[in-house]
């Protein structure tokens, strides 16, 4: 049983049916996508930096920031938690692999296809996708680019990765826990995938309904979404964001789980309020599923439905509360070291925490009259998915990667990284509430010059924050070709759970007999 | 931190300090305090920006209990202090507490939020109707019941957004003719689209709602307060979005009537010179001017168009075709393309000129003119 990885790089890369493998294609990937939609910020933000056009037309403005959209949320934020799932469930929970390992190398490799049609729309005639990230009707069908259509089945692809790898985690954890893991002890981390995962199977096939009624609309002549025909443009928003609002979940809910488990850890002290966690998780998604038109506050729906989906809304506050408190009161009487992991889960809780807090503004009707579509809904959803999701991803990979290659990351390289990152999101962010509430709208390839000197500011910001990365990259690489070798199996003092009790680094096959739990 | 780490951090920071100084000593007119949303001048914009501020505050209260908390966690329970950790891990307690005290919060925020809400909705009764239309990328408002109606566009020149000239005060602030509204009355927007999906947004009213094709927004306004107000379409809408600014002047109820009857005036006056016979001089003049504020956008500048997008209109078999064929595309637009019908925005005037103007320029060579009432003619055998 004890074979090690294929010799040949190709097959071993290429046909790999390992957990472990396949997580760190999947976290390379995510990071090659990181950094191209980084770049695509970057052009956004240098535009940006003053009033006029400089240096792209509006029409490529558009396609950037679209593209900045798609390929942040779709290619880097999603499969870098699929990458962290799959390296870390099965050892999380005492299994030798994920329960179906050649869907899983599937689930992988049609990805980098989805992505290389999408990013070829940008040098095809008529441009790449142009409508936002979003992609509302009629702008999307009627109006769009004829290159609309490899959009569409770039989007296709991408939900049937996403639903194929949710499949194996949902199997991998009801089928293949070690004799004892039962499912009040599984590691937060685990519990907030397997929630995610069943977000992720309800909602894909309404994504993959949406850009399908695009596609007859655009090539079959149906109209669904157009007004001159009998359709409606905003049902496509409303199965859009039935599909998207549960999607902002499923990009942060395993970023809770990675912070559950990282704070624990250099507190020195278990999670405080374990059940109170999953509970919170699962109330979250649920009511991720009913609150979706909060997002078309705008649209003119009877005061009814707005009434409800304010409501709704702020509900989400409550178990998002827990979730905060419990993280803050493990700390609280701990024995706390400020590690890099540490650092980015610290800042995590509260910058994702003032992002609930635009979240609760946003989710008042009247007041989101004013903030809908400007800078202001901007700088939310970056509090919340940048320094939430993408800082707990790099919080994790600090965290586990040691573990992984058995090599220690540079700590003062990472700490270096870390302040630059957290002083230059927040000169990044912080200006655009400013702006928004100031009247900036948000997808705006020019603007008038009362709003000239936070733009400036936060463009700056960008670049600083852009830098960080590269830092990152660098510190991580280092780390796996020339890191001091470790082998501690625990790697972190206060570390608990099985995929500690591994040997360091963890060898390519793991857990072939379970391991035994009091 | 080590001494190499802080060199670093100096390193990167202080070029970026320098670059902020030097940004803020650029601007001539500083705008770093706009940091919040106008109160507005209306009753909703003051309910806005009510609740805006309670929810601020409350979340300011909360965050400096909890951030506090935290940091107070982090400067007391560090291990360098050589604290032991202390092992407990659930207090049913204080986990009902804080899952009922944000209920609670949020019970009490329910009513202003509700209350504020209803005063958006409040629509009936109005003294005027305007119906708002969103066109890529321009407004056109009608004033119902009264046969004014007119389009309203950005105003800002090329040069002034490519930097070839210096950008005026009002730089995408400005349009061709601001909607008119009078003091004291109850304005109701009824608010529409006519291709893609726009927003019409004026902060100071706190009147945001979306412009869909084949539907009826409805928003309000009553103000008494006179003045200039400017706003911003807020649904991305194509290359032009940033380009379709909104300006609103308030008129006391006095001068409105006026302005009223001076626009009702001149659209009578209008019907008379759509009979009059055109020379291929004024034709030209005019078709350039309507042509660079409502095609040149899509078709370029000198009629090359974007391959794949937008066709060029030089040597167009439609353009040196028969007039017919090219009047009908201006009345019909193209269905399912860009190309939208400009028969309700552009006059009869309007039409003739800028078909007279393509088949005349950039080495088209007709020949032909086209009259005003070859417009009207066509529109009325159909
Ligand atoms: C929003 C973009 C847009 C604007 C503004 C616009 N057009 Fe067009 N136009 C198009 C598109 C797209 C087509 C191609 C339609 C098709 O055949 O699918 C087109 C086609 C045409 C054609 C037919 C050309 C050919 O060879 O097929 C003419 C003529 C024309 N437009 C004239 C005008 C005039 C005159 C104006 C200004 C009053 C104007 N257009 C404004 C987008 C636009
Ligand atoms: C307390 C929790 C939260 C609340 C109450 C909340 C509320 C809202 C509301 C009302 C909007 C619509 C604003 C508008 O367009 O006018 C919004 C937008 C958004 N939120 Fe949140 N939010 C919360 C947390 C999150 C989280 C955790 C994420 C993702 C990680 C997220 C991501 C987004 C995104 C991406 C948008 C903008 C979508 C777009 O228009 O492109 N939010 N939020
Ligand atoms: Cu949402
Ligand atoms: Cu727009």
């Amino acid at each position: 049983m004890a074979h090690g990885p294929s010799e040949s790089f190709f097959s071993r890369w290429l046909f790999s049916t390992n957990h472990k493998d396949i997580g760190t294609l999947y976290l390379w990937f995510s990071f090659a996508m990181f950094l191209l939609g980084g770049a695509f910020a970057m052009v956004i933000r240098a535009e940006l930096f003053q009033p006029g056009m400089q240096l792209i037309e509006p029409e490529f403005f558009n396609q950037m920031t679209t593209m900045h959209g798609l390929v942040m949320v779709f290619g880097a934020i999603m499969p870098a938690f699929v990458g962290l799932a799959n390296w870390m469930i099965p050892m999380m929970i005492g299994a030798p692999d994920m329960a179906l390992p050649r869907m899983n190398n599937l689930s992988f490799w049609i990805l980098p296809f989805a992505f290389a049609i999408l990013v070829a729309t940008l040098f095809m005639e008529g441009g790449g996708p142009n409508f936002g990230w979003t992609f509302y009707a009629p702008l999307s069908t009627t109006y769009a680019p004829d290159t609309v259509n490899y959009f569409i089945f770039g989007v296709h692809i991408m939900g049937a990765s996403s639903i194929m790898g949710s499949i194996n985690i949902i199997a991998t954890v009801i089928n293949m826990r070690a004799p004892g893991m039962t499912y009040m002890k599984m590691p937060l981390f685990v519990w907030t995938w397997v929630i995610t995962a069943f977000l992720l199977v309800a909602v894909m096939p309404v994504l993959a309904g949406a850009v399908t009624m695009m596609l007859m609309d655009i090539n079959f002549g149906t109209s669904f979404f157009d007004a001159a025909g009998g359709g409606d443009p905003v049902l496509f928003q409303h199965v859009f964001w039935f599909f998207g609002h549960p999607e902002v979940y499923i990009i942060i809910l395993p970023a809770f789980g990675v912070v559950s488990q990282i704070i624990p850890t250099f507190s020195r002290k278990p999670l405080f309020g374990y059940s109170s966690m999953v509970y919170a998780t699962a109330s979250i998604a649920f009511l991720s599923f009913i609150v979706w038109a909060h997002h078309m506050f705008t649209v003119g729906m009877p005061i009814a439905g707005e009434l409800y989906f304010m409501y709704a809304t702020m509900l989400i506050a409550v178990p998002t509360g827990v979730k905060v408190f419990n993280w803050v009161t493990t700390m609280y009487k701990g024995a706390l070291t400020f590690e890099t992991p540490m650092l980015f889960s610290i800042a995590f809780v509260i910058l994702f925490t003032f992002g609930g807090f635009t979240g609760m503004m946003l989710s008042i009707a009247a007041a989101d009259t004013q903030y809908h579509d400007t800078y202001f809904v901007v700088a939310h959803f970056h509090y919340v998915m940048v320094a939430g999701a993408v800082f707990s991803g790099t919080a994790a990979v600090y965290y586990w990667l040691p573990k992984w290659c058995g090599r220690m990351y540079d700590e003062t390289m990472g700490k270096v990284q870390f302040w630059i990152a957290f002083i230059a999101f927040n000169i990044t962010f912080m200006p655009q509430h400013f702006l928004g509430l100031a009247g900036m709208p948000r997808r705006y390839a020019d603007y008038g010059l009362q709003f000239a000197d936070w733009n400036m500011v936060s463009s700056v910001g960008a670049f600083m924050y852009g830098g960080a990365q590269l830092l990152f990259l660098f510190n991580v690489i280092r780390t796996i070709g020339w890191g001091k070798p470790i082998d501690d199996p625990k790697v972190w003092e206060g570390a608990e759970g099985l995929e500690w009790t591994l040997p360091t680094p963890a060898p390519f096959h793991t857990f072939s007999t379970p391991p035994v739990l009091k | 931190m080590s001494k190499r780490a802080r060199a670093l951090f100096l390193g990167l920071f202080s070029p970026m300090i320098l670059c902020l100084v030097a940004g803020g000593a650029i601007a001539e007119e500083a705008t770093w305090n706009s940091l919040n949303m106008p109160e507005g001048v209306t009753e909703v914009s003051q309910a806005a920006y009510d609740i805006h501020m309670i929810m601020i505050w409350i979340c300011t209260v909360i965050g400096v209990a909890v951030f506090g908390f935290m940091f107070y966690v982090m400067f007391a329970h560090r291990k360098s202090k050589g604290v032991t950790p202390a092992n407990f891990h659930e207090n049913l307690t204080v986990e009902i507490l804080w899952t009922i005290v944000p209920a609670l919060i949020l019970i009490v925020m329910a009513v202003p939020a509700t209350t504020a809400l209803l005063k958006v909705y409040d629509t009936e009764n109005p003294d005027i109707d305007i119906k708002v239309t969103g066109y890529q990328w321009k407004w056109q408002y009608e004033y119902i019941g009264e046969g004014v109606k007119f389009m309203s566009e950005l105003r800002t020149p090329q040069d002034e957004i490519y930097g070839r000239a210096p950008k005026g005060e009002h730089y995408l602030r400005e349009v061709t003719e601001p909607l008119v509204i009078p003091t004291n009355k109850k304005v109701r927007f009824l608010i529409t689209g006519n291709d893609v999906i726009h927003s019409w947004w004026v902060p100071d009213f706190a009147v945001k709602r979306d412009a869909i094709p084949g539907l009826f927004t409805a928003a309000w306004a009553k103000t008494d307060q006179a003045g200039i107000y400017v706003g911003e379409c807020t649904e991305l809408c194509g290359k032009g979005h940033a380009f379709m600014p909104i300006v609103v002047e308030v008129k006391e109820e006095a001068e409105y009537d006026q302005w009223l009857a001076a626009k009702k005036e001149e659209a009578v006056i209008y019907q008379s010179t759509i009979g009059k016979e055109w020379t291929d001089a004024e034709l030209m003049a005019k078709g350039e001017s309507v042509y660079a504020i409502s095609c040149a956008g899509c078709h370029q500048a000198k009629g090359e168009g974007i391959p794949g997008v937008f066709p060029g209109l030089v040597d167009s078999s439609i353009v040196t075709g028969p007039v017919e064929d090219h009047i009908g595309i201006l009345i019909n637009g193209v269905a399912g393309s860009a190309m939208q019908s400009f028969a309700d925005q552009l006059s009869e005037v309007d039409i003739a000129a800028v078909i007279h103007y393509k088949r005349n320029s950039w080495g088209n060579e007709m020949g032909d003119t086209v009259q005003p009432i070859d417009i009207l003619n066509y529109k009325q055998t159909q």
